[in-house]
């Protein structure tokens, strides 16, 4: 709800939004440069033993070690393999009000784009692939429709554990099996 | 983030702790002139700084205090027990009135019934005892000693001070009495030989003075020549910590109004050598300038004892920076290591003689990044001192706790949090260890009972051993309470030793009465527990009638890990080496194959392991060749089959951060020599967790 209210509040300062695009199943997502730490090329992600598939694992960036999640694996979309295009975007936010640096998993970086105030509405109540929880509006650049994501409320526990709990739920050794080693196939 | 009243209260309790544990030494050696001179100077200081924070009655309530233990210094007052214990009792009280610069009625009530003891003590003093001290009074301490401080004095004898029968001499001598003296003699005035009358007197001289004394003694020592003479004398600057300034020869010379500051700058702006320009250039004499030498090689003295002084002192830095450097250094760790392999594979000679270099400027660096997180061990001792006194009288028993190896050095927080378990384990000890004077001469036992508090180094562990002379644990009895509780069958074989481990299991407690000390059940499980948190172990040992004995085994930090690198598939783990105890081949997979749980047999025993491969879901498949590495908690062993073992390896542990908290079996993550990240297992919390599984 925190982002709803400040794309509403920065459409009326009449200031343009900044987003960062890319590709999720071929599908146009963004999200505010300012939550945006850097953009790395694909490296391997060590995976942390035992725990659901979305959560790739933990990479090195700079002696810190940060996780990386795999967004098309949380929203249930097709997963393709890794290519030279694919990327690991480092987002700083706020999980738990604690500042966390959390790398998301993109088949492609496209281009930070500018929304005018006119150019980005709510979310839509009906029809998008993704939990209208998980976006905070919907900008339109080129023709391009784009789903700002609300990266806090993706990240925040209580979401995840609700992801861990169904996992589990399914019995974990068959499905972590099975997930592992398309994790296998990057 | 700490303001000036958080320095207070640090610095306060520091003090607070200074003055215990002088107290308590002085019960043992109460004539000790040094302890009694400690725990003045602590008091005084809380004193003089509770005034200054505003904290007035408690600057009035522990000008009572110096003033008993002034008297005690001069001899007046014998040490007695029962001072020591208004003594304690009233740092106690301090301590709370730290809390507020407002004391509430009930503390001031306290404050009036231990002056009022300490009054029956040490009586006969003057009046203001028996009233509260005005807070005016004691705001501000009157200094016993005037801190060193320089003073200029320059005299010029008059003419005719030969002839009439003065001498210079005895002066000189007399302030030299008084402290450090620098003498310059000036002869400017002096002419040339044909003009000299040698009757008359044209020196003067000029002196620095480093004392103690104040510039009173130095009216002294002139006091027959001061009609007749030219005498100035002035303090050269109060506070000698401003010593920077005299550093600079041009500033002395001005502040001895010789030349104006202009004069300086101009010349300054022209050369380096300050002295010897303004000399040429005539603004000064020679002797101008060599006094003037004098004075900074005399205050540059002062500046160095000083400085040697704060190096003694300490720095306080905010746990976070320290943390933030040991990142960095760890990092450096791992960008040396690659740079290390690089230069290898590349065969580059140059390149690989810098990486050397680097990477011993590297490991010095992090062992002295390591060590400025190492705090000696001795600064919880205090604590348990007060502890074993104080609980041992409530108790009716004697007891003496002999420390040792208070200077073993620990991690800050490894320390922090081993303070509750072995305040925990010196309590059974004190509780159920030790018995009453009367039993122990029954038994001919000595009287008092001792504690032994020992902390050593071994290889890259620490050991710490609480041994009491006590009872001992009664192991049948053991026996029977497990038995009663359930904890084991009525017909199970257990050795003495594994009896004896049973207290660590939860909810046991042997004390027949649940008294105030111990006894509730809830203790020596949380011991353990909080022992392995650390990454340490616990054991015990016990001779029944002789004493118990118990051995905490600790890593030395808790940011750095001694591990052992093994490989499953592709990936690297790193189990901690302090678990474990062996590795063994295993040839076309284990014993019985009873599904998640594996067997193996080592020289006749059977140890549960598990395979990494199959627990976390790895490709490719298992070797012929399987290597096990058995790890032991406590009385259990348990085993870890991997593809291949690497070998030790040293590494920064990297917390997985909130994200990945509490997946069992991971402890953390390390990054390896090529940038790569592995995990740091949890041996037994994935033990535990197969074992769950399995049932």
């Amino acid at each position: 709800m925190a982002s709803n209210t400040q794309v509403r509040e920065s459409a009326a300062d009449q200031e343009p939004l900044q987003l960062l695009t890319f590709l999720l199943d071929r599908e146009v997502y963004g999200t505010d440069i300012s939550q945006i730490q850097e953009v790395l090329e694909y490296r391997k992600v060590t995976p942390v033993p035992r725990t659901p598939d979305f959560m790739l694992g933990v990479i090195n960036l700079r002696g810190n070690v940060v996780p990386v999640v795999d967004l098309r694996r949380q929203f249930g979309m097709h997963v393709s393999a890794t290519n030279v295009d694919t990327c690991i975007i480092i987002v700083d936010v706020l999980v738990d009000g604690e500042k966390t640096a959390m790398g998301i998993l993109a088949d492609a970086v496209k281009e930070v784009i500018s929304l005018g105030p006119g150019e980005v509405s709510p979310p839509p109540r009906i029809g998008s692939r993704i939990d209208t929880r998980f976006i905070s509006g919907m900008g339109k650049h080129d023709e391009e429709f784009i789903v700002i994501l609300n990266l806090p409320r993706v990240f925040s526990q209580n979401e995840f554990e609700e992801m861990i709990d169904s996992i589990q739920y399914t019995g974990a050794p068959g499905v972590n099996a099975e997930l592992q080693s398309s994790n296998d196939d990057q | 983030m700490t303001g000036p009243m958080d320095t207070f209260r640090m610095e306060a309790e520091e003090h607070l702790s200074a003055l215990e544990d002088s107290l308590l030494e002085m019960e043992q050696t109460p004539n000790d002139p040094e302890l009694i001179a400690l725990a003045f100077r602590a008091m005084h200081t809380i004193k003089g700084a509770g005034g200054m924070f505003g904290f007035n009655d408690l600057s009035g309530f522990t000008h009572h205090l110096e003033t008993a233990l002034d008297k005690v210094r001069s001899g007046s007052y014998p040490v007695t027990p029962e001072l020591i214990s208004v003594m304690l009792d009233a740092k106690d009280h301090i301590a709370g009135m730290l809390e507020s610069p407002e004391q509430t009625r009930v503390q001031l009530h306290v404050g009036q019934s231990l002056l009022n003891r300490l009054h029956k003590i040490t009586p006969g003093d003057d009046a203001s005892h028996n009233t509260p001290a005005s807070s005016e009074e004691s705001v501000k301490p009157i200094p016993k000693k005037i801190a060193e401080a320089a003073f200029r004095i320059r005299f010029t004898p008059s003419a005719n001070a030969f002839t009439d029968g003065f001498d210079v001499l005895p002066i000189l001598n007399e302030l030299h009495a008084l402290g450090s003296c620098y003498v310059t003699t000036i002869d400017s005035q002096v002419p040339e030989l044909k003009e000299l009358e040698p009757e008359s007197c044209l020196l003067c001289w000029d002196i620095i003075l480093i004392t103690e004394q104040s510039i009173d003694a130095i009216n002294d020592t002139f006091i027959f020549v001061a009609e007749e003479w030219q005498i100035s004398i002035e303090k050269v600057d109060s506070n000698l910590d401003d010593v920077e300034y005299f550093d600079y020869i041009g500033e002395i010379l001005v502040n001895r109004g010789l030349i104006t500051s202009t004069q300086v700058s101009d010349i300054l702006a022209a050369k380096p050598k300050t002295g010897e320009l303004l000399q040429e250039s005539g603004l000064v004499s020679r002797s101008d300038v060599d006094a003037a030498l004098a004075e900074q090689k005399a205050l540059r003295t002062v500046k160095e004892r000083k400085t040697q002084s704060a190096q003694d002192a300490t720095v306080r830095v905010p746990a976070f920076r320290l943390d933030r450097l040991m990142n960095l250094v760890g990092e450096l760790v791992i960008v040396q290591a690659r740079m290390n392999q690089l230069a290898h594979s590349r065969n580059d000679e140059e390149m690989m003689s810098v990486s050397e270099d680097l990477d011993r400027l590297t490991i010095d660096l992090r062992d002295n990044t390591f060590s400025i997180r190492m705090l000696p061990i001795g600064s919880t001792f205090g604590r348990f001192r007060r502890l074993v006194r104080d609980l041992s009288r409530d108790l009716g028993k004697e007891i003496r706790l002999e420390t040792e190896g208070a200077e073993t050095e620990l991690d800050k927080v490894v320390i922090d949090r081993l303070g509750d378990p072995l305040v925990h384990l010196i309590r059974n000890s004190i509780d159920h260890g030790i018995e009453t004077p009367e039993q122990r001469a029954a038994l001919g036992k000595e009287r008092i009972g001792t504690i032994h508090l020992a902390a050593e180094h071994a290889e890259s562990h620490v050991v710490i051993r609480i041994q009491d002379d006590g009872a001992g644990i009664n192991t049948d009895r053991i026996r029977e309470k497990a038995k009663e509780r359930g904890l084991i069958s009525a017909d199970s074989q257990l050795s003495e030793d594994e009896i004896l481990h049973l207290i660590f299991e939860p909810g046991f407690s042997t004390a027949q009465q649940i008294s105030d000390v111990s006894g509730r059940g809830v203790g020596m499980d949380v011991v353990k527990r909080s022992i392995q948190d650390l990454g340490g172990q616990v054991s015990i040992n016990s001779n029944h009638g002789k004493g118990t004995t118990i051995k905490i085994t600790l890593p030395m930090t808790l940011a750095i890990i001694e591990g052992l690198m093994v490989a499953v598939s592709d990936e690297r783990y790193v189990l901690p080496l302090s678990a474990v105890e062996e590795c063994i081949e295993l040839q076309n997979g284990g014993k019985s194959e009873r599904n998640d749980k594996r067997l193996v047999q080592i020289r006749g025993e059977l140890v549960p392991y598990m395979r990494l491969r199959e627990w976390f879901n790895l490709s490719g498949a298992i070797p012929a060749i399987e290597q096990v590495v058995i790890t032991r908690m406590g009385e259990e062993r348990f085993g870890f089959s991997v593809d291949e073992v690497i070998g030790q390896y040293q590494t920064v542990i990297k917390r997985l951060g909130k994200f990945y908290e509490g997946i069992a079996g991971i402890a953390g993550a390390t990054i390896l020599g090529d940038g790569s990240v592995a995990m740091i297992l949890d041996t037994v919390g994935l033990a535990e967790a197969a074992e769950s599984e399995a049932s």
